[in-house]
Parts: structure tokens; C-alpha cells; sequence
């Protein structure tokens, strides 16, 4: 797998991955791949994309709010940064 | 029930720490629990404690974990398996007496056969996953781990059953598992898969898991020859589907609302990039990497709909056996135990380790794992029970059966004199 | 705008849905309240939490797709679209993706030239909206607000139909107008409840598509029609110059009226959608929708019908009328037992014209319809003239009260006593001789005049038909000197 491929998913995936691990990545990714190839080999045509083991549909719920749920002082209890009952990050430029 | 038990710590726990075995998430306290906790908590069981685990329950061995390896009592040297290492290696010391495990490929059944102890998957849809931290949505389901079947029904009982808040719960999840379970061997229909006893296999495993076998004959079930013939491709298709979910999974793991940041990102793309490198181990990382791949722009066909296609041929197999059959037995894992750190420098070869358990998963049929006796080592040999959709009840009764007759579930190692 | 290029417009619109809680989960979708107030382990996206489909906000797409005539799919499937931004808590919006929930149907719409047009509509599709992030109060941080996140949201993808500025703005009031019908969203444009965003080219008439830029952020009809307005003369100066428009996001600067390059959005987008596993396919039932289609008011194309029959109004006046929901049950509540055109020119002239002016909607019009009825029916027992009326419409709209008490509180009934305006009559007669004899030698446009002196001394109550009558009898009669 080319560095440039590994360097653009890891991107896409927002993973910071060093420049001195590309290599190393791309060489465990490319036996992963090589293991996943083999499906390749199974014959599918006109076969059925299986996303789910139930054969069941969406269920729905009604609409009501809820009765109680956590405060927000919980809810935000393990934030990195809040204030004001806020999550706070970095600017956001947009 | 007043039985103490612990919870692998993917289960959210409100007002404990609640890792997944991460860096990423050590830092992070609950605020609500899991159905799965509430439900055993409402049965009257004491919850001890958290157990250790492969980060995000991405391994085979347990060695993933930032917090640190977890050892197998049988052998303090080796692994313990995984994901659930902790929950498997905690009831085989004999520390609780049951626990709560989690299985995506494997994860309940392959370190449930490396401790000796049993371990049930469910059908899927039958325990919540409401407050079980996603690893792969299609594939995780909650199960128990315990010393014998009978445990481990008595805990399907209380965890089992319909929940309104996971849409993917089954409406008719819920049994009375424990009621269920004496039950005769005469006439039970056995199937042997040849795909599940060729090379790879251990010679060791093979003729223990065959020994069990002859013992079912022996009570009366009727041994058939079965045939699942892309069981071969079930590892590289979990590879695909399993990390595609992973992937988007995990994407909630940004840095903003409850996770590490990163202490040295000064703009927004920085504290994403550098809490996401900093938080997640490296297989991690790798699966996240693999997901991102095979879902991108112009390989999405070529692989994750290929996977979802054998995934469907993989369902058809057991389809075609359980018309025969009404259980297919087989070892759960190629080998016993192995030493920590011998696979880990390879993924592909930790990842070869499901090859007998990761089909269950993509069919979401149930399977149980149980011992069935030791290797030369000393190391616990397990025996997989497979069934079809919704025969949990019957895997439990047809293990407890087993361990009516034999001991291999009560032997206990010595591990505080290793 | 040179007549050589054609402008091809298709909107996207995102539409918030009324329900009281949020698609997945139980929090409230209420606007305006304190940050993160309405959150939960679902919205915030805590780990393990899991998504639950909210039944009303299905009925609302159903109702939605059977009003624009489109076939329902009765299998639809939730994806998640990948990206990573503050807002969005899970790293990925639930939407739908390759099977929406409405397939394709279509509006027709009222151009102002008043000629109708069909417009296509692509597909409508259930999504959650995203939470925001507010830039000022801190510095160098923003702060993430969710509770907007998990909000329902229908988006009505339309076909690249529209030809001017005019159709697009056309397109999106009649839309507006169907949502509120519908009752399936407050289509309040301010709190962005509806929201709109625009995909302009310009083309040689005939030729193929041009290359197009999708505009963000057009709250109102006017900063729809700015902003094409500016793409169409930004799009003809790059191409009669050479050069080659570029396939992006801009976003209208609704202070300067231009759209602006959304440099941050332009790095490429590669959204990996895929299926949620946690969420199972959709599946409808022909009961389900018959359900909602019973349960579907009347809607915007038929009350008009009716309005043209039942009142017998003209066809312009009809579509005015119903082009809002609120403005419908106000003319009918008004025309009740009424002369249903003079309801009309009432509400389409002098209401319209004072809302527009005080720069309210009908939603928050002062003046209760029952007391514009009540006016009218003084109006029609002669109790106050037309010209009064107007009076105690403009009492009415900007001090309140009712029709009766004004018209008592200030002496407005209308004189209808003969005997009382014989003798106003005679008085002013009396009192200008001279334009009386002119009167009576030939010059009758001095008629006017009188009248106007009658109006004056009975400060407009006099009833004027008794006037006129009388007026006429008294001056074509002999002097009497």
C-alpha cells in the first residue's frame, strides 16, 4: 500500500499517524489486505448484500420525552474543557 | 440472587469509570448504565467491579488494553484470549464467580476455551446493546461467562429480553434459559464440520474436541458430517465488515465531549488528529485505518459490499446444516493458550486465532464455548456448540448436560502458587 | 444578464419536523433553551448510547410525500454519512442515502406572472440535524451547544427546474406554505427551522448543465433571490471572460449580498456512507400510510379549488388566500356568513397592506378574525358605513378592543333616521345658496360638493345612500325661498 493512500485515509480517519510509522503501517495493512483478498476469490453474482443478522424491521417509538435523564452537570462531568454548560473546543473556523 | 459478578468494562456503568480498555476513554465516567448492567443489578446480582479488556475489544489475546496485559491462571505466561480477557481470566481464578463478556469474532467463546471456563454468544438481538460500547453494531452481542452452563443461564435469564432502546433487541429476546437445561441427549443431532478439523488445527485440540464428541454419541446423539464451506473465508470477511463499522464507531471518540485530548493541539484539526493518535493503541488505530479504507470512495463495492455478500453465503451454510442438524459442535479455538507477546508483532496471525468463531458472529447464530479438557501443558481445551437462531436455550442444555457427567468445568488452577 | 445565458436552479431544503422529541431519542426539540439542556446519552453520542426511530417523525415524511404525489417507499434505509466537525457528536450524521423514505413527486407552483409551473422533486429524506457552535463568548474557544442535535429533519432534494430567481423564491414559499399546511414543521425561517440552500449554473439555452455552486445559508425568500441574483452575474462574468466556474460550496453574506468560497469545506469530502448497523430497515405498511393520508388536511391546491367554487372568488384572490394555511382559516373564519368578496378585497387590501406595513405575518395579526367578521356584518346592517369602517379597522389593528364597543365608546353608528338628514340637508342648502342655484341651473358636479358637506356635518355617519337619495330629491326640488 502507497504512503500517500495510508497518509490520505489516515487523514480521513483524523488519526495524527507520524511520518516515521507510514512505513511500518502500510506494510501491517498490506497483509491485512492480503488476507482480505481472499474473499475475493468467492463467487457472488445475484447474491443478497447481507447487512444484519435479524430479518427484522425498524421498530418505532412513540413520540414523548423522556421522564428523567441525567442532569447536565453529569452529562458533561468527564468533558476536557465546559463552561457554561458549553463543551468547548478550539475555534471553529468556518 | 445476591450472586457477585463483575462486568468487562465495555458495559457503561453509571457513576464508574467506564474505559473500554483505552486511554482514550480513561478518563470517562458514565452517566447512565448499560441495559445489560441495569438488568443484572434489578436480579439482585452484586456488581464487584470493572474487568480488563482489549481496547475497544480489538484483540484476540488481551494485550491491546492500555492498562496492561492480562495473564491466564491456567499459565501465567500466556495469554488469557480476548477480548474479554479479563472477564474470562477473573472467573477461572476463581475471583467471581460469573461475568459479563462481550463477542464480535470471538471475544466471549475464545477466552472463555483458553481459561477453561464457559462462555455463551447469544443469538444476536437477544441481550441489549444499549450502554455496550460498539465495536462492530452487526456483529457485538453481550453475553455470560461463568463456571458452567447452568451460571451462565441463570445469567441469560436476568440479561436476556426485549429493550426498547436498542432498535436491533429482538422483540422476543427474553427466556427462561435456566428452566431449560435438563434435557436428554437421545436422538440430538450432531454436526461435524470437516472445515473445523483441518490444517491449522492443534493435533492436541483435535482429539480432545473429538473425545467430547464421542461422548455425545455415546448418550445417544447421532453424529452427521456437515459442511460449511465458506467458514474459509469468514476471517477475511469480518476484516472488511468488522473494521468498516469499527471505523465510524470510534468516530465519536473525538476529543470534544468525554474523551482524552490532546494536550499539545492548538487548532480544532490538531485536537482531533492529535487526541485520536494519542488515545487509541495501535491495532486500534490499524482496524480504524482498515474501516476508513474499505468504505472510501470507489472501493466500497469491491469490498465491504463483496463482504456483505459472502456474509450471506456464510448465513446460507449454517441455514443448509441446521435443516440436518440441530447443533454443530467443534473446537473453538486452533490451539490452547498461547505466550504473551507470541503474536503480537503479526496482526494476520492474532487474527487467525477467531478461525473457528468469527462465522457465528457474521450469521449471528449462537455458540457457547466449554471445557472439555487440557492440553499436555496443563493449558484448558474447549469445545464449541453451535445452534441456529434462537437455540441458546438448547446450546445451555446440551452443555449442562455434559457437565453433569464430567468435571473439566469444576478443575480450578492453582495459579496463586505459579 | 445578457439574454444569451439561462440560469438552472434545484433547492435543497432542509426542513425541521414539529415533533416533540428528537428522531433517536427522548430529548425535546424545543428552540431557545439553556445550552445542552436537551441532551442525552444519545445526542451527545456517550458511548454505547443507541439510536431509536421517533413514529411521528416517519408520519410526517409520509404525509409529506403524499401531499407532492410521491410514491412512498415502503423500505427505506438509514445510512450514516462520515465526517468529522464539533457539531456533529457521533462523527457521522444518520441520514438516508440510496433508499429515501419519498421518492419523487412534484409542486405546482403559482409564478408571478401567473402562469403555473411544475417542479419536480427528487426525493425527501429523514436526517437528524446537527448542533451549533457558538464563536463569540470565548476567546480563541468556541462553544458546542447540542441541543439542536437529533433534531428531525426532512430534505426535499428538488430537480433542477427552476429558471429564475423569481421560480426558485416561487418554489420555496409554495413549499413554506405546504409544510405549514401539512403541520409537519413551524417553518419558522428565523430560528432555522427551514432552511435552504441553493445549486445555481448558467448554461446557453439548450446546451447541457453548466457547472454549478451550491449556496449555503439562505434563511429568507429575499436572500434566496439575492444571492442567485449575485451567482447568475458572478457565474456571466466568469464565463463571457473565459474563465471556468469551479464545482463548490459559497455562502451568501446576507450584509454584503454576495456568496463567499467556503475555502474550509472545499478540502475533498469522501463521506463513506454506509448502512447503520444500528438501525434496522424501515419497513412501511399500506396501513400505516392510508393512515396518515386520512389524517392529511386539506392541502393548498384543493382549497383553493374550493375557495374559486364555494365563494365564488376569482382565481388570483384564491391562490392569494391559500398560499398560507393561517391566511386560509382567516378568510374563512372572516367570510363566514358574510359577503365572501368583500371579505376578500378586505383582507387581500386593507389587512395585507396594514401587516405588511407594521411588518407582521398573519400569525400575529392583532385584529381577531371574529372582529373583522363582526365589521363586516356592520358594514352590511348599515349599523357603520364603509368609510367608517375603515375607521374602526385602523382602531381596531393598532388599539385592540372590539368592533361593537368602538363604534358605541365613539359614536360611530350610522345615521339612518330620513327626518335627521332631511334637516342636515335643508340646513346646508340654506347655508350656500349660491352653489344650490348652480346646482339647479346645470352645473351637477357641484353635487359632490353637497355631499361632501352632509359627510362633514354628521362626521361621516350619515348613511350615504340616504344621503345621495335625499340630497337629490332636496336639490332637484323648487327653491323655496
Amino acid at each position: 500500500m502507497e504512503a500517500e493512500i495510508v497518509r490520505r485515509i489516515a487523514h480521513l480517519s483524523r488519526i495524527a499517524l507520524p511520518e516515521s510509522e507510514l512505513a511500518q503501517v502500510a506494510g501491517q495493512l498490506d497483509s491485512i489486505f492480503a488476507l482480505v483478498a481472499q474473499m475475493q476469490a468467492v463467487p457472488t453474482e445475484g447474491i443478497e448484500p447481507m447487512a444484519h443478522p435479524l430479518d427484522l424491521q425498524q421498530p418505532l417509538r412513540a413520540d414523548q420525552l423522556r421522564s428523567e435523564t441525567p442532569s447536565r452537570e453529569e452529562l458533561l462531568a468527564s468533558a476536557p474543557r465546559a463552561e457554561d454548560g458549553l463543551f468547548l473546543v478550539p475555534k471553529v473556523i468556518e | 440472587m445476591g450472586i457477585p459478578l463483575a462486568h468487562k468494562d465495555i458495559f457503561c456503568t453509571r457513576g464508574l469509570r467506564t474505559t473500554c480498555g483505552s486511554k482514550m476513554l480513561s478518563n470517562f465516567v458514565s452517566p447512565y448504565d448499560a441495559t445489560v448492567v441495569r438488568r443484572l443489578q434489578e436480579a439482585g446480582t452484586v456488581s464487584l467491579g470493572k474487568l480488563n479488556m482489549d481496547e475497544f475489544a480489538m484483540g484476540s489475546s488481551n494485550e491491546t488494553s492500555y492498562f496492561g496485559p492480562v495473564r491466564n491462571p491456567w499459565n501465567l505466561g500466556c495469554v488469557p484470549g480476548g477480548s474479554s480477557g479479563g472477564s474470562a481470566a477473573a472467573v477461572a481464578a476463581r475471583l467471581i464467580p460469573a461475568a459479563t463478556g462481550t463477542d464480535t469474532g470471538g471475544s466471549i467463546r475464545q477466552p472463555a476455551a483458553f481459561c477453561g471456563i464457559t462462555g455463551l454468544k447469544p443469538t444476536y438481538g437477544r441481550v441489549s446493546r444499549y450502554g455496550m460500547i460498539a465495536f462492530a453494531s452487526s456483529l457485538d452481542q453481550g453475553g455470560p461467562m461463568a463456571r458452567s452452563a447452568a451460571d451462565c443461564a441463570l445469567l441469560m435469564d436476568a440479561m436476556a429480553g426485549h429493550d426498547p432502546l436498542d432498535s436491533t433487541s429482538h422483540p422476543q429476546g427474553g427466556g427462561r434459559f435456566s428452566a431449560a437445561l435438563g434435557r436428554s441427549l437421545q436422538g440430538l443431532r450432531v454436526g461435524v464440520p470437516a472445515e473445523f478439523f483441518g490444517a491449522g488445527l492443534d493435533p492436541e485440540v483435535a482429539q480432545t474436541v473429538e473425545t467430547a464428541i464421542q461422548w455425545f454419541a455415546a448418550q445417544g446423539a447421532e453424529i452427521h458430517p456437515v459442511h460449511l464451506p465458506h467458514n474459509a473465508h469468514a476471517v477475511s470477511t469480518y476484516y472488511v465488515l468488522a473494521p468498516a463499522e469499527a471505523s465510524s464507531n470510534l468516530s465519536r471518540f473525538d476529543g470534544v465531549r468525554y474523551t482524552h485530548r490532546s494536550a499539545a493541539a492548538k487548532d480544532l484539526q490538531e485536537l482531533y488528529l492529535q487526541s485520536r493518535y494519542e488515545g487509541f493503541g495501535a491495532e486500534v488505530r490499524r482496524r480504524i485505518l482498515v474501516g476508513t479504507y474499505v468504505l472510501s470512495a470507489g472501493y466500497y463495492d469491491a469490498y465491504y459490499r463483496k463482504a456483505q455478500q459472502v456474509r450471506a453465503l456464510i448465513r446460507e451454510d449454517f441455514r443448509r446444516a441446521f435443516a440436518e442438524v440441530d447443533v454443530i459442535m467443534g473446537p473453538t479455538t486452533p490451539t490452547p493458550a498461547f505466550a504473551l507477546g507470541a503474536k503480537s508483532a503479526d496482526p494476520v496471525s492474532m487474527y487467525l486465532a477467531d478461525i473457528y468463531t468469527i462465522a457465528v458472529n457474521l450469521a449471528g447464530i449462537p455458540a457457547l464455548s466449554l471445557p472439555c479438557g487440557f492440553s499436555k501443558e496443563g493449558l484448558p481445551i474447549g469445545l464449541q456448540i453451535m445452534g441456529d437462531y434462537f437455540a441458546d436455550e438448547l446450546l445451555l442444555g446440551v452443555a449442562a448436560a455434559y457437565q453433569r457427567d464430567t468435571d473439566w468445568h469444576r478443575r480450578a488452577p492453582a495459579w496463586e502458587e505459579q | 444578464m445578457s439574454m444569451a445565458w439561462e440560469v438552472v436552479i434545484g433547492l435543497e431544503v432542509h426542513v425541521q419536523l414539529n415533533t416533540r422529541s428528537k428522531i433517536f431519542c427522548a430529548c425535546s426539540t424545543a428552540f431557545g433553551a439553556e445550552p445542552n439542556a436537551h441532551t442525552c446519552p444519545v445526542c451527545l453520542a456517550m458511548p454505547g448510547s443507541l439510536p431509536v426511530l421517533n413514529a411521528a417523525a416517519v408520519d410526517k415524511a409520509i404525509a409529506f410525500g403524499l401531499a407532492i404525489g410521491a410514491e412512498i417507499n415502503h423500505r427505506s434505509i438509514f445510512a450514516r454519512k462520515n465526517y468529522f466537525y464539533p457539531d456533529l457528536p457521533k462523527g457521522y450524521q444518520i441520514s438516508q442515502y440510496e433508499i429515501p423514505i419519498v421518492g419523487r413527486g412534484y409542486l405546482d407552483v403559482l409564478l408571478p406572472n401567473g402562469e403555473e409551473k411544475r417542479v419536480g422533486i427528487t426525493r425527501a429524506h429523514l436526517e437528524e440535524d446537527a448542533g451549533k457552535s457558538l464563536h463569540d463568548a470565548y476567546p480563541g474557544e468556541s462553544g458546542i451547544d447540542l441541543n439542536r442535535a437529533g433534531t428531525p429533519l426532512l430534505e426535499i432534494v428538488s430537480e433542477p427546474d427552476m429558471r429564475s430567481a423569481a421560480e426558485a423564491v416561487a418554489y420555496l414559499k409554495k413549499l413554506h406554505a405546504l409544510v405549514r399546511y401539512l403541520d409537519i414543521s413551524d417553518g419558522n425561517m428565523q430560528e432555522g427551522s427551514f432552511r435552504c440552500d441553493a445549486n445555481v449554473s448558467l448554461r446557453r439555452p439548450g446546451a447541457p448543465f453548466g457547472t454549478r455552486a451550491e449556496v449555503k445559508n439562505l434563511n429568507s425568500f429575499r436572500f434566496l433571490e439575492k444571492a442567485i441574483s449575485y451567482e447568475m452575474l458572478r457565474q456571466q462574468d466568469i464565463l463571457e471572460s473565459g474563465g471556468k466556474v469551479v464545482q463548490e460550496t459559497r455562502l451568501f453574506d446576507a450584509n454584503s449580498g454576495e456568496t463567499r468560497s467556503m475555502r474550509s469545506k472545499e478540502e475533498a469530502n469522501d463521506y463513506r456512507y454506509f448502512p447503520d448497523p444500528d438501525l434496522l430497515p424501515l419497513q412501511l405498511d399500506a396501513e400505516r400510510i392510508e393512515q396518515v393520508r386520512k389524517s392529511l388536511p386539506e392541502l393548498p391546491d384543493a382549497r383553493k379549488a374550493r375557495f374559486m367554487a364555494q365563494y365564488g372568488l376569482p382565481a388570483y384572490d384564491a391562490a392569494v388566500l391559500t398560499a398560507q394555511r393561517e391566511l386560509a382559516d382567516y378568510y374563512e373564519a372572516v367570510a363566514t356568513g358574510q359577503d365572501a368578496k368583500l371579505a376578500a378585497n378586505w383582507i387581500m387590501g386593507d389587512l395585507l397592506g396594514a401587516l405588511n406595513k407594521a411588518g407582521l405575518e398573519i400569525e400575529t395579526c392583532p385584529v381577531p378574525a371574529r372582529e373583522l367578521q363582526i365589521l363586516l356584518a356592520r358594514i352590511a346592517d348599515q349599523t357603520v358605513s364603509g368609510k367608517i369602517a375603515k375607521e374602526i379597522f385602523e382602531i381596531l389593528f393598532h388599539e385592540g378592543g372590539s368592533v361593537d364597543a368602538i363604534i358605541d365608546a365613539r359614536g360611530l353608528r350610522q345615521i339612518t333616521d330620513n327626518t335627521a338628514i332631511a334637516a342636515m340637508i335643508d340646513e346646508i342648502i340654506a347655508k350656500n345658496p349660491q352653489q344650490a342655484a348652480e346646482y339647479r341651473s346645470g352645473k351637477e358636479k357641484l353635487f359632490g360638493f353637497f355631499i361632501g358637506q352632509v359627510m362633514k356635518v354628521s362626521q361621516g355617519k350619515a348613511n350615504p345612500d340616504l344621503v345621495n337619495a335625499l340630497l337629490r330629491e332636496k336639490l332637484q326640488a323648487p327653491a323655496t325661498e
